[in-house]
């Protein structure tokens, strides 16, 4: 069954190939899987199309009355998009996947998703589904990533107090030296940072120190990730593990912190005024039966044995709860308070 | 079709299974309605104090910086909420004159900013949800007023609970019922036993068996029981009767019935015309002392037949006491004895069988004709309050031996004889007795009074 055609259509594409009625934002990229006539699920996501591939390929194979258009967006758009056509009740996406799970929290809470139950979705824990309309899809730890060639393994930092104590150390060898996601920039990274100061009052400490130590904060995974391959960054702060993998970059190796690791479920969501509600909840089945959560963890997307990984406690592993709770991450001006806060520490942060 | 279902008899079981089910089904609904009616009363009062505290817990976090109001959200108010854990929430905190400060722009109700507090019901995001607005008052030197925190969740949780509480309130409803249905099968099942146990008993019972049945059983059945003792009652005085009639027939009548055939055999056998005249003379008379014999059984048994089955009304003995003159009987048995009637003017009522009491008085006047002397005078009236039918004579009546043996039932030396006075009398006592009376005999200066001494009875019963 490669049927599937992969269209990569870049950011430049001109519009008019899919009628766009609430804005004119347009997807990073389209492709299309299964055969060609058959109803297409259209699918928004915030995931590269490369990582999920393996999935939908497979997902369209075994149901081959379905097509998917995979259209892969930026959080903020993909979160502005499905807001504007709830608000406004016309139909757009079947399904969304984000990373942003506190987006997808609002939109639920706003009344813009349907519910779906089954019997893979009840086996969920309950930190990984809202309400039978939002589901944790995978399992994604935010680690540390270091530099093999350029720090020695006795600095390797295995949790956020060894970290600490590498931005205080005398010699200011990782001053200037150490990334972490800037909050402004990155949804993911902003999300990252919320929960972060709501788990232990380390963060307070972290930030003084990311201050003091002129640490850069900088926008996406990838290029963080490539900037400690390259040695620009000897350490780098809460950058999703399944990146670390993907990217398959040398010389990067990672730590699940060994005082907590939070754990990142993708969200999954079926819009209220989806079109293919059925498929959209088939493709939700299949992605959280064994065989799905088998090929995402091939896809470095479901992580398994955080506790073992981490070489700690049990408790390490905190998973991101798909809650009511992450609304205050959604407050405004909850927001602007702990940006202003964060501003505070990177006064020059504008990574580049 | 219809009669066939009559015709079937309803078990009582299913009669009471019946009763129970529809009372459970009334009291089903009635206790469903009040206890979603509570249920919801209870899950609006539980559910509204997380709305208040989640709200206060949002005011709370308020702080003036730089003369600007700034909400600091507190997640622990999205944990208390989260407590109706699949409710959708909506907050907002506005400032003086309505303006959105944080959160979502859901309108609050006039009343309710006018006021700065209170619940009310709206919808959010098309689903019905309850809100509640909360006051936070500032008085800073850069900063005075109000501010309104407004927390609202949609209803899923107080659904859930008000249909829970009802759930159990039927469970428990339910099984009150059924325990109900099992306890009314046991109580109908140990009502019922002695019914059983009177049924084996009778299935068990000889059929000559007529003494009284147990009556150690509940008062609603001892009425039944009663009534079945007093039927046998009756039944086993009228075998008895019959048994005494058909022993005494046979002992009575087997004498004279012999002896009328030695004499009609003497008479077949006599060469002599003028004693053959004289013989079958004789046979004559003694056939008819048999009939009168006859009679007097035949009556007797009809009597007690009759005192026990016939229905009883109320009578005039003077009535009985002229019937039994104007039937002129008198004139065979003893023609030329003088017969006379002494009533009052006012009635003599009894409650009585009227057959039964004129065969009882013919037979005194039988008696007194036979066997007493002169004039006999029949008469009847009220004495010392009690009915009385009585019959004189002016003979000094039987001696004082015959008397005390008289009116038995049986008397055989009267029998034998081909006379009945003591039958005749034995009739007149079976029917006082009979009636609740008694029969009197009393020889007196002017002659010998029989009275049949009955209860009065009032006119119009």
């Amino acid at each position: 069954m490669r049927l599937w055609h992969l269209l990569v259509i870049a950011m430049l594409r001109v519009g008019g190939a899919i009628a766009q009625p609430v804005d004119t934002a347009l997807p990073e990229a389209v492709a299309q899987f299964g055969p060609a006539d058959a109803p297409a699920l259209l699918l928004r996501s915030t995931t590269d199309i490369a990582v999920l591939e393996p999935a939908i390929t497979a997902f369209v194979g075994a149901n081959p009355g379905v097509a998917v258009t995979y259209e892969q967006w930026g959080s903020n758009a993909l979160y502005d998009r499905a807001r504007a056509e709830c608000m406004a009740g016309t139909g757009g996406a079947d399904a969304l996947f984000s990373s942003a799970v506190d987006q997808l929290v609002e939109l639920v809470n706003l009344g813009c998703a349907q519910p779906h139950r089954s019997a893979t979705t009840s086996a969920l824990p309950a930190a990984r589904r809202w309400r039978d309309e939002l589901w944790g899809v995978t399992r994604e730890p935010a680690v540390i990533v270091y530099n093999t060639r350029l720090v020695p393994p006795g600095d390797v930092p295995t949790s956020r107090f060894d970290l600490l104590d590498l931005l205080r150390r005398a010699d200011q060898r990782y001053a200037g030296r150490v990334a972490t996601y800037d909050v402004e920039a990155s949804g993911l990274g902003y999300l990252f940072a919320f929960v972060d100061s709501l788990e232990a009052t380390t963060f307070g400490a972290l930030l003084e120190g990311f201050g003091r130590s002129g640490a850069i904060a900088t926008c996406c995974s990838a290029e963080i990730i490539q900037g400690v391959s390259q040695g620009r960054y000897l350490i780098a702060y809460n950058v999703l593990g399944s990146y670390a993998d993907s990217a398959a970059a040398p010389d990067v190796a990672r730590v699940w912190p060994a005082d907590y690791t939070l754990v990142l479920s993708r969200g999954y969501m079926i819009p209220r005024a989806a079109a293919h509600p059925v498929a959209a909840a088939a493709l939700l089945d299949f992605l959280l039966s064994t065989q799905g959560q088998a090929i995402l963890a091939a896809s470095g997307l479901v992580a398994e044995g955080g506790a073992a990984q981490a070489g700690a406690h049990d408790t390490s592993a905190r998973p991101i709860r798909i809650a009511p709770a992450l609304l205050v991450a959604r407050d405004q001006q909850k927001r602007a308070q702990f940006i202003r806060r964060w501003r505070e520490t990177f006064p020059n942060g504008q990574g580049g | 079709m219809v009669e066939a279902v009559h015709a079937t008899p309803r078990s009582l079981r299913l009669r009471v299974a019946m009763g129970v089910l529809s009372l459970l089904s009334v009291g089903g609904i009635v206790v469903a309605l009040a206890s979603f009616a509570y249920g919801r009363q209870a899950a609006r009062e539980a559910y509204d104090r997380l709305l208040v505290g989640a709200a206060n817990d949002i005011a709370e976090a308020i702080a003036v910086i730089d003369g600007v109001p700034v909400v600091d959200l507190p997640v622990s108010a999205f944990d208390l909420l989260a407590l109706a854990p699949d409710d959708r929430i909506s907050y907002s905190v506005r400032g003086p004159g309505g303006v959105l400060l944080t959160g979502y722009d859901q309108p609050v109700p006039g009343s309710i900013s006018a006021a700065g507090q209170g619940f009310f019901d709206s919808t959010f995001g098309g689903e019905r949800a309850r809100f509640v607005t909360v006051p936070r008052r500032f008085a800073e030197r850069d900063f005075s007023g109000t501010l309104l925190v407004t927390v609202g969740q949609t209803l899923n949780a107080r659904n859930a609970m008000a249909l829970g509480l009802t759930r159990d309130a039927l469970v428990v409803a339910g099984l009150a019922g059924l325990a109900l249905l099992g306890f009314a099968f046991w109580v109908i099942d140990r009502a019922m036993r002695p019914l059983s146990d009177i049924a084996r008993d009778l299935a068990g019972r000889d059929p000559h068996d007529l003494t009284p049945m147990d009556t150690a059983v509940p008062a609603e059945m001892a009425v039944m029981v009663a009534a079945m003792n007093g039927f046998m009652r009756r039944l086993e005085r009228q075998i008895t009767a019959m048994r005494n009639l058909i022993s005494d027939t046979a002992h009575q009548l087997r004498t004279p019935v012999a002896a009328l055939r030695v004499q009609a055999e003497l008479a077949a056998e006599e060469p002599d015309p003028a004693k053959t005249r004289q013989m079958l003379d004789r046979i004559a008379g003694r056939s008819r002392s048999l009939g009168d014999l006859l009679d007097q059984m035949l009556s007797r048994a009809l009597v007690i037949h009759r005192t026990d089955s016939a229905r009883r009304v109320v009578l005039d003995l003077r009535d009985i006491a002229l019937e039994v003159i104007e039937r002129r009987d008198h004139e065979l048995v003893a023609p030329g004895r003088e017969v006379v009637l002494q009533i009052g003017d006012a009635p003599v009522l009894v409650l009585a069988d009227e057959l039964s009491l004129s065969e009882a008085a013919k037979n005194l006047l039988g008696n007194a004709l036979r066997h007493g002397a002169g004039r006999v005078q029949v008469g009847a009236g009220v004495e010392a309050g009690q009915a009385v039918l009585w019959v004189r004579d002016a003979g000094p009546g039987p001696d004082a031996q015959t008397l005390a043996r008289i009116g038995q039932r049986f008397e055989r030396n009267a029998a034998s004889r081909g006379q009945s006075a003591g039958l005749g009398l034995s009739i007149a006592r079976a029917v006082a007795d009979a009636f609740g009376g008694r029969l009197a005999l009393e020889p007196g200066a002017d002659g010998f009074r029989a009275a049949l001494i009955l209860p009065q009875a009032e006119a119009g019963t």
